[in-house]
């Protein structure tokens, strides 16, 4: 499904190249669960930010359905993020005047999604994740952990293939976490394709593929048990 | 993205900075409302002082003695040029397209009646005077269709003399003196009010050919011709210098359309309007700056939402939609506010001082609020743009 051949990624610092990604070859399937672990640093954020189509390879090509979707235009980019991938952050980044649901409903009305036919969307992936009665709360009323319960329901409302996570648990404490993380693996179990990134060993170590990066190369590709029981 | 979406995102960002909003929309408020406002009065003074002039009737011809000339001087001042005289007017008179013609002079003398005397502005004037300049009679009849050479010592009263000299009493057929002389008054003109400082109520009506000879002047101080409407106003012109040329055997004669006039002062009204329009400019230049300001800081705070927004699928053309949009709906926001403190203050002025002609431009007000709307557009292009071309991970990295 996702298919990286060739992958550079060099950014300009000052008089200096430094190489974020060198040579990434990478095969994704459908329904996978895919950590990529590794100090910051590593390349491993810029990785998924070219997976999630908001960075551009420097070389190399990049197929996502037998799609090479480097070639496409912005436009076409933004729709195939819009359809296709749900982005869950370490910051949450919720729109702090928007309520709830109007922040789950964001996606559906950039795609032009008239309200009418989103709120049963809205109120579906709420209650999915038990945030039905929190829809009306800014996220300055809600806790770390609904609020990063509202970022996936906002991610997983347009029922996209692909979820990334940059550190989805970054911000929250131990049961928090736990229970984001409980929630991100059930969506596995019901057939999304899940690539976290995180520099903890013990979440990493949960996935059944277990991609480790230094120095913006993939080190090691090793094959989990299901959910990584220790 | 609907537009009723756009719309309550783009206020609800608004709203989530509601005095910072009120503030930089008020900028814009007051550069509207100057506007407005300075300009209304601009508006109000020119058809105030075009209503003055136009209340004669437009299709009128003055003809003055002497040939107005750059020197400065009139060439009369050297008793080189013919006076205007009755029997010009008279000659006048036979332009086919003329239809009243009246022969002018003017002096001051003191009117008595039954001991009571007051000093006033005489009008030497001719019996087609009222349709001329549209003037009414109120009692009696104006002046008579005498002999214009040798007519009868008859008066018409402007109605505040009237009412000086002869307070309840009925004026028709009394005697007055002007001047030493007898005059009869056979007529009352109806109120006409102030022109320009000149009380047209506070007159006497003689006619002309008695006014020469009470002033002791050999010319008149201007023929007016009311001509047909159909005529064009050149050919009356050109009418009027051959006659006169033929009579006097050269052309000595100024010749100024009421068209001209009108348009002379309609053009200084003008560029006084636009010149208090371009002060009032001022300020909303100044607004303007205070709407780059506050969305180039929006910009800024938000460069998370705006990575969030990319990451969502907004496109690029979305992003710069909505911060453009914040900042028209700023600008129209203060300019609607402008408008209603400029007509407001307008109201205020003209209630403290009915004197001051207080006009709100249709005009003025439609290109105010559209000045609004365009300067929100161009003061947001540049942050919209700059937040639609942010990188996406750059943004969502911010603090």
């Amino acid at each position: 499904m996702i298919e990286l051949s060739h992958i550079d990624r060099h950014f300009q610092v000052g008089d200096q190249r430094v190489k974020a990604l060198d040579d990434i070859n990478l095969h994704i399937g459908a329904g996978e669960y895919v950590s990529i672990m590794g100090p910051s640093g590593s390349g491993k954020s810029t990785l998924l930010n070219l997976i999630g189509l908001l960075d551009r390879p420097s070389a190399g090509s990049y197929r996502l359905d037998g799609t090479d979707v480097t070639a496409l235009s912005d436009v076409e980019q933004a729709q195939v993020r819009n359809s296709q991938i749900g982005f869950v952050f370490q910051m949450f980044h919720l729109v702090p005047r928007l309520t709830a649901a109007e922040n789950v409903a964001l996606p559906l009305l950039l795609a032009g999604m008239t309200a009418e036919a989103r709120q049963p969307l809205v109120a579906s992936a709420l209650e999915a994740l038990g945030m039905a009665d929190r829809s009306h709360h800014r996220p300055e009323q809600l806790s770390g952990g609904q609020r990063q319960r509202v970022a996936i329901a906002r991610a997983t409302v347009t029922k996209p293939r692909v979820l990334l996570a940059d550190e989805p648990t970054g911000n929250l404490d131990q049961k928090a976490g736990g229970d984001v993380l409980a929630i991100l693996e059930g969506l596995v179990d019901a057939g999304i394709t899940l690539i976290m990134v995180t520099h903890d060993p013990a979440m990493g170590g949960r996935a059944q593929r277990q991609l480790a990066m230094r120095d913006g190369r993939l080190v090691s590709d090793e094959q989990g048990s299901p959910h990584g029981d220790p | 993205m609907k537009t009723a979406d756009f719309l309550s995102l783009t206020g609800s960002s608004l709203l989530a900075h509601r005095l910072r909003s009120l503030l930089t929309a008020l900028g814009i408020a007051v550069g509207i409302g100057a506007v407005v406002l300075l300009t209304s009065i601009g508006e109000g003074l020119q058809q105030f002082v075009l209503a003055q002039f136009t209340q004669f009737g437009t299709t009128i011809v003055a003809v003055n003695p002497g040939k107005a000339t750059t020197a400065g001087t009139s060439a009369g001042v050297f008793g080189t040029e013919r006076p205007l005289t009755i029997e010009d007017a008279i000659a006048l008179e036979q332009l086919p397209y003329a239809r009243a013609v009246v022969p002018f002079v003017q002096g001051n003398a003191a009117v008595e009646y039954a001991g009571l005397s007051r000093r006033t502005t005489i009008y030497g004037a001719g019996p087609a005077m009222p349709e001329a300049f549209r003037m009414a009679v109120a009692i009696g009849g104006f002046l008579p269709e005498d002999d214009p050479t040798a007519p009868r010592a008859l008066a018409v009263l402007g109605s505040k003399l009237r009412g000086e000299l002869f307070r309840d009493e009925n004026s028709l057929g009394r005697r007055i003196t002007i001047a030493g002389s007898r005059f009869r008054v056979v007529g009352v003109m109806a109120a006409k009010g102030t022109v320009l400082g000149f009380d047209l109520d506070d007159t006497v009506y003689i006619p002309a050919a008695r006014a020469m000879s009470l002033f002791n002047v050999n010319g008149l101080i201007e023929i007016d011709v009311m001509y047909d409407e159909d005529t064009k106003v050149e050919t009356v012109v050109e009418g009027i210098r051959r006659v006169l040329t033929a009579r006097h055997g050269r052309d000595d004669v100024t010749i100024t359309t009421q068209q001209q006039m009108l348009d002379v002062l309609g053009g200084v009204l003008d560029v006084l309007t636009f010149a208090v329009a371009a002060i009032g400019s001022v300020s909303l230049l100044v607004g303007a700056i205070g709407i780059v300001t506050i969305m180039t800081i929006a910009v800024n705070e938000r460069r998370n939402e705006i990575g969030l927004l990319r990451a969502l699928g907004a496109r690029q053309s979305q992003v710069l939609s909505l911060f453009l949009g914040e900042a028209i709906v700023l600008a129209a926001a203060g300019g609607l506010a402008g408008l209603l403190l400029g007509t407001g203050l307008g109201q205020l002025l003209q209630f403290a001082i009915p004197a001051l002609p207080v006009q709100p431009s249709l005009f003025y007000v439609v290109l105010a609020e559209s000045i609004a709307i365009t300067i929100g557009l161009l003061a947001g292009v540049l942050p919209a743009r700059r937040a639609a071309r942010l990188d996406p991970v750059e943004a969502l990295r911010a603090e």
